[in-house]
């Protein structure tokens, strides 16, 4: 009986080996995908299994962590004032995910990122308690008040840009929400985040980066841009050729203007009355095609750009017909902005025509305060020269000292500005967006650029709604917030 | 004969008992686990867990008690086989206890802690162990009860099916209550009809063997001799229906065929019996929802559990099929450590049925290949006893035992790793459960008595009547 008996044997072998491969092939080889399921309640687990790390503002952590009872997730995040920081920090939720920073960032806040292995595995080691590391962002507490009390209870966004490097100094969005609301996994939680995702005022909505908006005539500098990069324009001061009545190319429509003094009026003049009918006519003269160009270089029509959250594309139509590019360069039509995209434009010009690349996230930090990786500044291309940028300056601040941004002085300090009040709904039916960008000037250069939109002034009488007298304080305090701080 | 073996027949040489090997042996396995359960205390609450003197000594002195047995009544036995018994039943003892802590777990109105319980169960095995090496003085002995074995055997796995005192718990027939206990006589049974399959074989193997036609290469068993095979086949899919136990089913049936094959040395049983085994595995397939949706689940864990109808059994089987299969990937290659793994996501049957994704979550695949390799011994042990057994009854028996454990660790651990369809059974020493712990101290006992008798040096020879001195005869 021993030869069977020895097959036996074999054939047990072949059983436990069947097992040792199988759990090779289960343990090793589809280790990483059964772990990174959509379903494993571990990669939730994980994420709030230790303190998570911070978002820093000036220094300042703007976000916590509160351990908690009874739930698989041990740690919940805090937001100090929440409402405020939310269109920078986004949301991390037990049961909800997270988004934007608290999403991009994840690996660093929650210390399972692969440069933090080094600090993971010594902590183990030593015996400390595993936390996660901090992102150090490029924003500006003062600045970032200054944008969210100015916006208050109306409906709006303000982006705020430091023209040299490109560093967001303040991204508000209002109304805002409370991250912290629905942080836990409980049923209030759920029903919290059930009432924000009802809000018909969208709260959860990013408005500075995901919202597109008709910039209005905040657009005419894009527009004079082009005309003064294509040698349409050669001398500011000079009339132009602008009849009055103006029709719009393709139509008799005629083009309306709400100041008197436009026919013929030279560029600098129009700008300062904002006229339409010498800008449409100036877009239609430089072309449609040479138009989307000065614009894409002004970041236009880019669908990625990443601050690292990503902003919504803003759109320059590449197209449409004359008529539809005579409107677009007054920025109606199918021209569409995002608040970060019109800082950018007015960084781009205070910057004497070099656009820096937008970013939030100056440092990730170990947990140990160690740099992980620093970010630095970045060029993303010249839209302008740089004698035709200083041309734009002295037509924008000539706005803000005689035109319809004086509301935007500043004492002491040379500011230039665009006002813009944007037409919207069918057959402008609805408000209005008040906009306003500008940008203040210093010895060295220029520390802040701004684009503020207000998009429903409720409480201001409609006639009353212009980008010079709604938007336009709310840009000279932030403004103002971050010169303070500069001195 | 070229090469001079002497596995079968140690011959008068006398054979190294192994004791002190297995003292020190021991010495490990009750240490390992002692550690293991340090760990998991501190990884757990940070500081030594309060049972740690109470664990250690108990199961040093179970340890103990069942080596001096050993040493005093089976002298010549395997040293392997009771270390490597105390040391997955300590580890085994040690993961109850880690489960034990998980809040998640407790949280759920069906769960009760098993460590306790299954350290007294262990005691009772160790016990049974301890009784059979006294009592059992030799194996030979159990030839006698083959037929009542038998009717043992059919009592045990029947049991279930009397009204008011089987339990069907979680959808399977497999436990009677008797007051406040449950036993699973199915392990019992195991061992049971192991026996009446040894002593059946041994007179009938011949018959079996010898009168058969060759057919295509095989031999084909006679009719009157198919009938054997053929009630342990109908047995088997009775218990597959009535008591929705695939798992015990699939053990019988592959035992008798392995003791068949060893006594007969015919191939064709082997093929036979997969034929059956399929044939029958096709037509339970047909109707039993049970083994249906098991099936499912194993084919497709993630698909299934989005394909399949809310609230049902199958749903069931998917989720906790995909849960083990991600308690197994998150352990990768070393593993979570003791405690610190999430397994008990797995839900209820997290300290039985599939207590092996602990293993694989907290101790990686370091530890799963060290678990297997540990059953792959036990396995291999047996076997090797059943090769030096001198005598047939014994050699069935042993491969009936080492044959029946190794497919019961395969279809448990293959069905949790998703290798092949769940089944439903635990893993022997490792998982909570009474009469799986008991049943395995005992089949354990059996083995060491079995491979006593088989190492023990030969008797002297008797002297032969051929063989008298010559006489000198003096002119």
């Amino acid at each position: 009986m021993n030869k069977p008996l020895r097959r036996i044997a074999i054939f047990c072998g072949i059983l436990v080996l069947a097992l040792l491969i199988r759990d090779n092939w289960l343990q090793y080889v589809r280790a990483d995908e059964l772990n990174t399921h959509e379903l494993n309640r571990r990669v939730q687990i994980e994420r709030y299994a230790h303190q998570r790390g911070n978002i820093i503002v000036d220094g300042k952590p703007v976000t916590g962590s509160v351990e908690t009872k009874g739930s698989d997730f041990k740690y919940k995040r805090t937001y100090t004032n929440g409402p405020m920081w939310a269109p920078v920090t986004g949301f991390a939720s037990q049961a909800f995910d997270a988004n934007q920073i608290e999403k991009l960032e994840d690996g660093i806040l929650t210390g399972n990122d692969d440069r933090l292995f080094f600090d993971s595995t010594m902590a183990m080691f030593t015996g400390e308690k595993k936390k996660g590391g901090d992102v150090v962002t490029t924003l500006n507490g003062k600045a970032q008040e200054a944008a969210f009390k100015g916006l208050g209870d109306k409906k709006g966004a303000v982006a705020a840009i430091d023209p040299q490097t490109g560093r967001i100094l303040a991204l508000a969005s209002t109304p805002s929400y409370d991250p912290s609301v629905f942080a836990g996994n409980s049923l209030e939680d759920s029903e919290n985040r059930q009432k924000l995702l009802n809000d018909k005022d969208k709260p959860m909505v990013n408005r500075a980066l995901r919202e597109t908006y008709p910039p209005g005539s905040t657009f005419k500098v894009v527009t004079a841009a082009a005309a003064l990069e294509n040698g349409v324009v050669e001398d500011i001061d000079a009339p132009t050729d602008t009849p009055e009545p103006y029709i719009i190319p393709l139509s008799r429509t005629p083009m309306k203007n709400s100041h008197g003094d436009c026919e013929k009026a030279s560029l600098n003049a129009a700008m300062e009355v904002s006229c339409n009918s010498v800008f449409a006519n100036l877009g239609d003269k430089v072309s449609r095609d040479k138009m989307v160009e000065t614009a894409e270089k002004f970041g236009f029509n880019d669908a990625e750009i990443d601050t690292p959250v990503r902003a919504s594309a803003s759109v320059y139509n590449k197209t449409m017909d004359r008529g539809g590019n005579a409107l677009s360069s007054i920025g109606q039509f199918d021209t569409a902005t995002t608040p970060l995209q019109m800082a950018m434009v007015t960084a781009a010009i205070a910057n004497d025509g070099k656009l820096m690349k937008p970013y939030m996230v100056d440092q990730l930090r170990a947990p140990d305060l160690d740099v992980v990786q620093t970010f630095e500044p970045e060029e993303m291309s010249r839209p302008v020269s740089q004698e035709n940028a200083q041309l734009l300056q002295q037509m924008m601040e000539n706005v803000v000292e005689q035109g319809t941004g004086t509301k935007a002085q500043i004492d002491g300090v040379t500011v230039g500005g665009k006002t813009g009040t944007a037409q919207h709904g069918v057959g402008n039916s609805k408000r209005p967006y008040a906009w306003f960008i500008s940008y203040a000037k210093a010895d060295n250069g220029s520390p802040v650029a701004v684009a503020v939109v207000v998009e429903d002034s409720s409480g201001v009488a409609r006639d009353d709604i212009s980008g010079g007298g709604l938007a336009a304080p709310i840009a000279r305090d932030v403004m103002k917030a971050v010169l303070e701080g500069k001195e | 004969m070229s090469v001079v073996t002497n596995t079968t027949t140690i011959g008068a040489i006398d054979a190294p008992s192994r004791r002190n090997t297995e003292l020190v042996l021991l010495a490990f396995a009750v240490a390992i686990p002692v550690f293991a359960y340090l760990n998991v205390g501190l990884a757990l609450d940070g500081e030594v867990p309060s049972g740690m003197l109470g664990y250690g000594l108990g199961l040093g002195l179970m340890a103990s008690v069942a080596h001096i047995v050993v040493r005093k009544f089976a002298r010549y036995a395997d040293p392997l086989l009771l270390p490597l018994a105390t040391l997955l039943n300590g580890l085994g003892l040690v993961l109850i206890w880690r489960l034990d802590q998980s809040p998640r777990l407790n949280a759920r109105p069906d769960f009760a802690p098993q460590a306790t319980n299954q350290l007294m169960y262990s005691a009772l095995g160790i016990a049974l162990f301890v009784g059979v090496l006294m009592i059992l003085k030799d194996h030979r002995v159990l030839q006698r009860f083959t037929y009542i074995s038998m009717a043992a055997a059919l009592v045990l796995l029947l049991l279930p099916l009397v009204p008011g005192l089987g339990a069907d718990v979680f959808g399977a027939k497999i436990w009677i209550r008797v007051g406040g206990f449950s036993i699973q006589p199915g392990e019992f049974a195991k061992i049971v009809i192991a026996v009446f399959f040894s002593g059946y074989l041994m007179v009938k193997r011949d018959a079996l063997a010898l009168a058969s036609r060759r057919f295509m290469g095989l031999y084909l068993p006679r009719g009157r001799d198919l009938g054997p095979i053929l009630t342990i086949w109908a047995m088997s899919l009775l218990i597959l229906v009535f008591e929705n136990d695939l798992g015990t089913s699939l053990l019988f049936f592959g035992m008798f065929v392995v003791m068949l094959y060893v006594a007969t040395e015919r191939t064709s049983w082997i093929v036979m019996g997969l034929l059956m085994s399929a044939g029958g595995a096709v037509v339970v397939a047909q109707f039993a929802s049970h083994v249906q949706s098991r099936v499912a689940a194993w084919l497709d864990p993630f698909g299934c559990l989005e394909t399949a109808p809310e609230g049902s059994n199958m749903i069931n089987a998917c989720d906790q099929m995909t849960q083990v299969l991600m308690s197994f990937g998150a352990g990768g290659t070393l593993g979570t450590g003791l405690g610190q793994g999430n397994s008990d996501l797995i839900s209820f049957a997290a300290n039985s049925d599939f207590i092996f994704a602990t293993v694989g979550e907290e101790l990686g695949l370091t530890g799963v290949m060290a678990f297997l390799l540990l059953y792959g011994l036990i396995i291999e042990r047996g076997i090797r006893t059943a090769l030096a057994a001198r005598d047939p009854f014994g050699k069935l028996f042993a491969v009936g035992l080492s044959g029946a454990f190794a497919l019961q660790v395969f279809v448990v651990a293959g069905g949790v790793m998703g290798l092949i369809p769940l089944t439903g059974m635990t893993m022997p020493f490792l998982a909570a459960g009474g009469s799986s712990v008991i049943a395995n101290w005992a089949l354990i006992g059996i083995l060491i008595r079995i491979s006593d008798t088989a190492r023990r040096p030969a008797p002297a020879p008797a002297p032969s009547p051929d063989a008298e001195m010559t006489q000198v005869v003096r002119p």
